[in-house]
């Protein structure tokens, strides 16, 4: 067993994006804080704590998680990974982002990395899916801005693109 | 229309780039130059970016209560916390800062944090700057401020009636400002006209709420007496002569900087600005940065709300639905303190009050009120929806009552295609348009003909179907002067005019000639640095991926004015065209470089494919960027005159933005475009819940720069007026508690709530604007929530519907009176009066001990503190009244309270009254019990208890679902203690849980 | 918005959680998903001393079916009950009601117990386990016992588990029988204003209503003819006590309870 007293910061290793990554977080620590301002990993948004908003969506373990509903000690041995993980290299946009860029699935960005990320997910588990899964799968996302359309648009689009079918036309970063 | 278009994704304006090389880049879906950045996590928030090492973090204590003077604030066991450098409350506050500007002429101060009395729920009472920002709540827990309550006023219609409470000397009562206004003869139309149709409505308190809250980094340095303040702040940066006058500096002391990225605004984030002073505050007052994010439930309870409106709107209407005249009365609740710029949201649409109509005759009456809710500010739409609400409510009551078709309402009151520039009675230039075509158009391509034929089907199947119409103008560029129109024409003499609405933009070129853009907008997502690229391009016949373009504001160093930033849907009519003119500036002189330089004359220079060349020669041609770097190396070599072509800032004020006239004209907006929405509803008959059946909006925005932009914008402003119209509004109860603390609670629309509208455009140039565009991101925001009420009215037949339209709402006029409870049922025990939040019940408990015996129980300090739950100890005050300390807790919820118990109406040893209050870190509660004692048969007695409480504070508005029942469990557990201690359990419940009991005892289900 | 200090202990063994509930008892909290647990914490509405994770624990991860009952540990994630194979022809009325339970970003978490022992009035989970009569497995280092869910929540949040209980297990009756489940709240996937499961049994139908009193509550219905079926439904609304609150007026919830409750009824009996 091990117990981590309160007010002690304790060492918290974990595979982020494929890579070893370590840094020492109190029990209390938020996963979206030790993210953000312990690892510097900033692109992994906070917008409501309290699970509501999907902002702060990550994969831990292959799982999707709110990261603001998740203590940093919870992940210590664990795989996470977030938005920074997404595209092949740093100046090449994923096919999902393509799509969203493409579809103007984003206006200020800050739900964004959320939205991938579920995204993400989804179509590697689900490969054709239909348009009511894919809003079934939003529904745990908050955008203000987009009126959603745009996003369920590009995210048909690369579903049907990882599913085999032609992209409508290629955009990179 | 085929059915599936409404569920189904549509391929229009996605990302292209332009059909062919010549044509113009403005026009064209480009893809954003933002969104690789933003795709790929490397995007720059507020709280993404560093700070200095040493950087303190802020948290808020905030008022539990809607009116409450502060008797004393204790900080000494917060400031003994671990890590926590400072404790500052009002008083503090006051001594670092000057209050904040009022917007009429009062003898008002206006606070960024409550100094001895708190007016809102959630207003800020004290703040803690610790080590970081966990600390700094351990902090704010262990602030101890005592409060004495006041009655709360939270209606706007109550708030002008004497009786109400009064919450600021200074006003007339709770009225800041009452104007009133005539223009034309409205008394005459009245007086002759056939028909007099009147609507009374309240528009809610909502807001377009961004994802990502607010955030302040403040530094002070007292070596120069200066600020420096990174905000993700809006503008208008009028605001920024507000910022600099509270903090008692010179405006270039104030060093205001934005982020490079900002998580969505819609107006909100102008209301950072008093968190600003105090963050800057903070800073001065502990010599270190201080930082703060505001978190969700700060910015849902106190950041900034739109204005709710109470409205009685009389038209004087002829027999064929044509309005004469009209007659307003509006009284605009601006909550707590009127911060700048209110009371803007009530005068922005003053030129617009006849909507899209030739109305000649208006009569006007103003009231601006305060209330104990949070202070008002910026909001997509800004006073549109609320006065739409109104008079779109009004058009489809005239159609009803005269047996008039809506739409034939609509287009007999629209000014005429051939009247622009048409000037309103109240003084707005509508610049351009054609609403009659616009109308055609939109129910021809909307298919309005097969949305009737759905309603007669539906109506035939006995469905709830209905159609609702709008028909608006949209202002964009406000005219800075339109806000003094609530000044008296004296008093603006005396004042000095205002008007004018100066957007600035500035291009330079580097020494390798590549082009920057710079302009003082503070995008939150728009795409402007996209449509800049796109602009500047067409002007130097580059590509948009030539020119970088930087939005972030540094009030230091940019070129800005009071009308900068990014609201009144100013950029593409204002902003984007100074860039252009900007770099026309810069291009005209590089035209007479490249002249000399070609040997020919400025006429013949175009600027083609990267290059400046001859356009009768199109070999006679020279890079641009060698032409546009000739100013860097060899300035002797441009010809005389040109000066340089390094670096160029335009300011552009309209001159049509004048100040408002003698009698009191006022040209508020600069561009109004024009909307007409139509949409089919049908309310579930088991739910009541509304669905959009079809959604069609019609635009005419001037000239389009981004086809995928501007959709962007309807799409979003479309979501969230449905949010408006259907599930958002922070709601409060009679007494001021603000109930919708959390997003599970102010019901944001998700992907399932949103259909797809049917876009329509057509586009009539503003003649007023550089590039012909008008504002387009408000529109929906003002059309669509009435539009949908409209269709709901039609569908269900109601004279009145109220928003947002939220099913249980509609259960009185759908189905009637509700079938009656069974006979031997009394009224429910929690019947209630709509806002009243007072929780109701009664219970009975049989003891094994006498009535006297339980009698002195209740009067003895060690059984109480036996039998209150969770109770630390009880102090004797009097024979009468007692204090105790309580931790209280339903499931995982506990907090710590400070108690009193006081007992009255004694009619020993048969009834008492009890009277407790309990104030602590998660709230208070209060309520009130009497208590009766009766024999039973066998000796023992019947503890009857009936009871009233209620709830505020922090769990009232996060935790309002749950509230009641935790209420009742503690009360009950009282109760059960109460009987345990008087030897509790009679013979019958025996056999029974302990909870079993409980359940039965405080009215549980069997 | 970030939660008060807390001890954090990551079990290993059962053994750990149950000696540290012993020894804490109110003052330690199991957080497993936490999709309930974390938002509290994060508001400061709860603040327990210590924290006990017992998501490491392998043998609380398990979905066993036993004779003609399914057992789910108290690590079973809700995404993976749903997930389960046998789940539609096992507990077809899980299957039915799981979907409406939060999203898919928090069923991925959330963890079926967590949900039972959270009791929110509303939570469709502590309604499916009322409305099949499942029971709840409780141990403690002292004693295991199974609690009925008809005895088992008590009201809002308040269950009949001790400090010093873990609740190890739920076990659902495996049902072949007709069932149906209903749901109404404002949007897709918030907490239900009207929750409405039915379920066939011998003698006619369990209905079982969940969002309108302080918990889930199960009334047994024998066939009626419908103007009959119609009064006792009122009586059976009315004596829910439904509540006023900024989404839904009392009698809109009792009007859902008439008309959710005779549909589902006759579409379990048809």
């Amino acid at each position: 067993m091990s117990r981590l007293p309160a007010d002690q910061h304790h060492a918290v290793r974990l595979m982020l994006n494929g890579k070893p990554c370590s840094g020492d977080a109190e029990p209390r620590m938020l996963l979206t804080d030790f993210l953000r301002h312990e690892i510097g990993a900033t692109g992994t948004h906070v917008g409501c704590e309290h699970g509501v908003c999907g902002a702060c969506t990550v994969e831990i373990d292959g799982k999707l998680a709110r990261a603001c509903l998740t203590l940093a000690v919870q992940v210590d041995g664990c795989a996470v990974r977030t938005v920074e993980g997404l595209a092949p290299a740093p100046d090449r946009l994923g096919l999902l982002q393509a799509a969203f860029k493409r579809n103007h699935a984003l206006q200020c960005g800050f739900c964004t990395a959320g939205i991938l990320m579920s995204l993400d997910h989804f179509l590697r588990e689900v490969p054709k899916p239909s348009e009511q899964e894919v809003r079934d799968l939003l529904t745990g996302h908050l955008c203000r801005c987009t009126g959603y359309t745009p996003i369920l648009r590009a995210a048909m689009e690369a579903a049907a693109e990882l599913a085999g079918e032609p992209a409508k036309e290629k955009s990179d970063a | 229309m085929p059915e599936k278009r409404y569920g189904m994704v549509e391929a229009t304006s996605s990302a292209k780039g332009r059909p062919d090389p010549g044509s113009p880049w403005v026009g064209q879906s480009i893809a954003r130059v933002e969104d690789a950045t933003l795709l790929t996590g490397r995007g720059r928030f507020m709280d993404d970016i560093g700070v200095h090492p040493g950087t303190l973090h802020a948290a808020f204590l905030r008022s539990p209560h809607a009116h409450a003077d502060i008797v004393s604030i204790d900080v000494s066991q917060a400031m003994s916390s671990r890590g926590v450098v400072a404790v500052l409350h009002g008083e503090d506050i006051k001594a670092l800062t000057s209050s904040l500007v009022v917007g009429v002429k009062a003898p008002v101060e206006c606070w960024p944090m409550a100094v001895g009395r708190a007016r809102y729920v959630g207003e800020p009472v004290a703040i803690a700057v610790a080590a970081d920002r966990y600390r700094a709540e351990d902090a704010v827990d262990l602030i101890d401020v005592r409060y004495n309550v006041r009655p709360a006023v939270v209606d706007p219609r109550a708030a002008v009636k004497p009786e109400a409470p009064v919450l600021h000397d200074g006003f007339g009562g709770n009225v800041a400002s009452d104007r009133s206004f005539r223009y034309g003869d409205p008394e005459s139309a009245f007086a002759s006209a056939p028909h007099r149709i009147s609507i009374d409505v309240s528009y809610p308190r909502n807001s377009c709420t961004p994802i990502e809250t607010y955030g302040v980094v403040a530094d002070y340095n007292p070596g120069d007496d200066a600020y420096d303040v990174l905000a993700n702040f809006q503008g208008p940066f009028s605001i920024h002569a507000v910022l600099s006058r509270a903090l008692r500096v010179p405006g270039n002391r104030l060093r205001l900087r934005t982020p490079p990225d900002s998580g969505g605004s819609f107006g909100v984030k102008q209301g950072v600005f008093p968190y600003i002073v105090l963050i800057a505050a903070a800073a001065k007052a502990t010599g270190r940065p201080v930082k703060w994010i505001e978190d969700r439930l700060e910015h849902l309870t106190a950041s900034v709300s739109a204005t709710n409106r109470a409205v009685s709107l009389v038209a004087a209407v002829a027999e064929d639905g044509r309005i004469l005249a009209l007659d307003w009365d509006q009284i605009e609740d601006c909550g707590a303190h009127l911060r700048a710029p209110e009371p803007a949201t009530l005068y922005r649409m003053h030129g617009n009050l006849t909507g899209a109509y030739d109305i000649r005759h208006l009569k006007i009456r103003n009231r601006v009120v305060v209330t104990n809710k949070t202070p008002t500010g910026l909001n997509r739409g800004f006073g549109g929806p609320q006065v739409y609400f109104a008079l779109e409510r009004l058009v489809q009551r005239i159609a009803v009552e005269l047996n008039l078709d809506p739409l034939d309402v609509i287009t007999r009151n629209l000014v005429l295609a051939d009247a622009f520039p048409y000037k309103t009675a109240s003084g707005a230039l509508l610049d351009s348009g054609n609403y009659q075509e616009a109308l055609r158009r939109g129910a021809q391509e909307g298919g309005l003909a097969e949305l009737k034929a759905r309603r007669q089907a539906a109506r035939a199947e006995g469905r709830l179907y209905g159609i609702g119409y709008t028909a608006v103008v949209e202002p964009s560029v406000s005219n800075m002067g339109y806000i003094t129109t609530v000044l008296t024409p004296a008093e603006r003499r005396k004042a000095g005019p205002k008007n004018g609405a100066q957007a600035t933009a500035t291009i330079a070129i580097d020494p390798v000639g590549s082009v920057s853009v710079h302009v003082a907008s503070v995008p939150q997502g728009q795409g402007h640095r996209t449509v800049l690229s796109q602009v500047v391009a067409d002007v130097f016949g580059l590509k948009p991926s030539d020119i970088r373009v930087n939005t972030e504001i540094d009030t230091a160093k940019d070129a800005w004015s009071i009308a900068s930033g990014n609201y009144a849907s100013r950029f593409a009519p204002a902003v984007a065209g100074t860039a252009k003119l900007a770099a026309e500036r810069i291009a005209g002189r590089l035209r007479r470089v490249a002249a000399s330089q070609l040997n020919t004359e400025t006429d013949d220079i175009a600027f083609v494919d990267g290059h400046v060349g001859s356009k009768r020669n199109p070999d006679n041609r020279i890079s641009f960027s060698r032409i546009a770097a000739l100013s860097h190396w060899s300035p002797a070599a441009l010809p005389d005159g040109v000066g340089h072509t390094i670096r160029e800032t335009v300011f552009w004020t309209p001159p049509e933005l004048t100040a408002p006239d003698e009698d009191d004209q006022i040209n508020s907006s600069l561009c109004h475009g024009f909307i007409f929405d139509f949409c089919g509803v049908e309310v579930d008959r088991t739910t009541l819940q509304t669905r959009i059946d079809r959604y069609v909006t019609m635009h005419d925005c001037g000239t389009i720069l981004h086809p995928a932009m501007v959709d962007g914008q309807v799409r979003g402003g479309f979501a969230q007026a449905l949010g408006a119209a259907l599930y958002e509004e922070y709601a409060y109860a009679e007494d001021g508690s603000f109930l919708t603390g959390t997003l599970a609670d102010y019901l944001l629309p998700t992907v399932a709530e949103v259909p797809t509208p049917i876009i329509l455009h057509m586009e009539t140039p503003s003649p007023f604007t550089p590039l012909g565009s008008k504002g387009v991101g408000e529109g929906n925001c003002m059309s669509t929530p009435v539009c949908i009420a409209n269709a709901v009215a039609d569908a269900i037949g109601a004279k009145d519907v109220v928003l947002p339209l939220v099913p249980a709402k509609l259960a009185e006029i759908v189905r009637g009176a509700e079938p009656a409870p069974p006979a031997r049922r009394t009224s429910s025990t929690q019947a209630k009066r709509g806002g009243d939040r007072k929780l109701r019940g009664e219970g009975e408990a049989v003891v094994k001990a006498n009535a006297q015996q339980v009698w002195d129980m209740l009067l003895d300090p060690n059984t109480l503190a036996a039998v209150i739950p969770g109770c630390h100890g009880v102090e004797k005050i009097s024979g009468t009244h007692f204090r105790a300390d309580v931790t209280l807790g339903i499931g995982p919820v506990k907090g710590r309270y400070r108690a009193e118990v006081k007992l009255s109406d004694l009619d020993p040893p048969k009834a008492v009254t009890l009277t407790g209050s309990a104030e602590g870190g998660l709230g208070f509660g209060n309520g009130e019990g009497r208590i009766t004692l009766g024999p039973t048969p066998d000796g023992g007695t019947t503890i009857h208890y009936t009871y009233e409480a209620g709830i505020g504070g922090k769990v009232a508005s996060i935790g309002g679902r749950l509230l009641d029942g935790a209420t009742r469990v503690i009360i009950g557990q009282f109760f059960v203690s109460l009987a345990r201690q008087a030897g509790g359990g009679e013979p019958a419940s025996g056999g029974l849980s302990w909870f079993a009991r409980l359940r039965r005892w405080f009215g549980g289900a069997p | 918005m970030k939660p008060a200090a807390f001890d954090y202990v990551r079990a290993e063994h059962l053994d750990e959680v149950l000696d540290g509930l012993t020894r804490e008892g109110g003052d330690a909290r199991i957080i497993a998903g936490g999709q309930s647990l974390m938002p509290m914490l994060n508001m400061r509405l709860a603040r327990p001393k210590t924290l006990i994770d017992i998501m490491r624990l392998p043998e609380l991860a398990r979905i066993e079916r036993k004779g003609g009952s399914v057992t789910v540990g108290a690590g079973v994630r809700q995404a993976t009950l749903l997930a389960w194979p046998e789940l539609g022809k096992t507990l077809p009325l899980v299957a039915q009601a799981l979907p409406w339970t939060g999203h898919v970003q928090t069923r991925s978490r959330g963890t079926v117990c967590g949900s039972i022992a959270h009791a929110d009035p509303s939570a469709e989970l502590p309604l499916v386990l009322s409305a099949l009569g499942g029971e709840v497995h409780l141990r403690s280092t002292k004693k295991r016992r199974r609690v009925p869910a008809g005895e088992f929540f008590a009201g809002m949040m308040v269950t009949a588990r001790a400090d010093d209980e873990l609740i190890e297990a739920i076990s659902l009756p495996a049902n072949q029988r007709a069932c149906a489940f209903r749901e109404v709240a404002r949007r897709h996937g918030d907490f239900a204003i009207v929750a409405c499961a039915a379920v066939a049994t011998d003698k006619g139908v369990r209905l079982a209503i969940g969002g309108v009193a302080d918990m889930p509550v199960t009334r047994e219905f024998p066939r009626l003819e419908s103007g009959a079926l119609d009064d006792v439904l009122n009586t059976f609304a009315y004596e829910l006590d439904a509540r006023d609150d900024v989404h839904a007026s009392a009698r809109y919830r009792r009007d859902l309870v008439r008309l959710l409750g005779a549909e589902l009824i006759r579409e379990v009996l048809s």
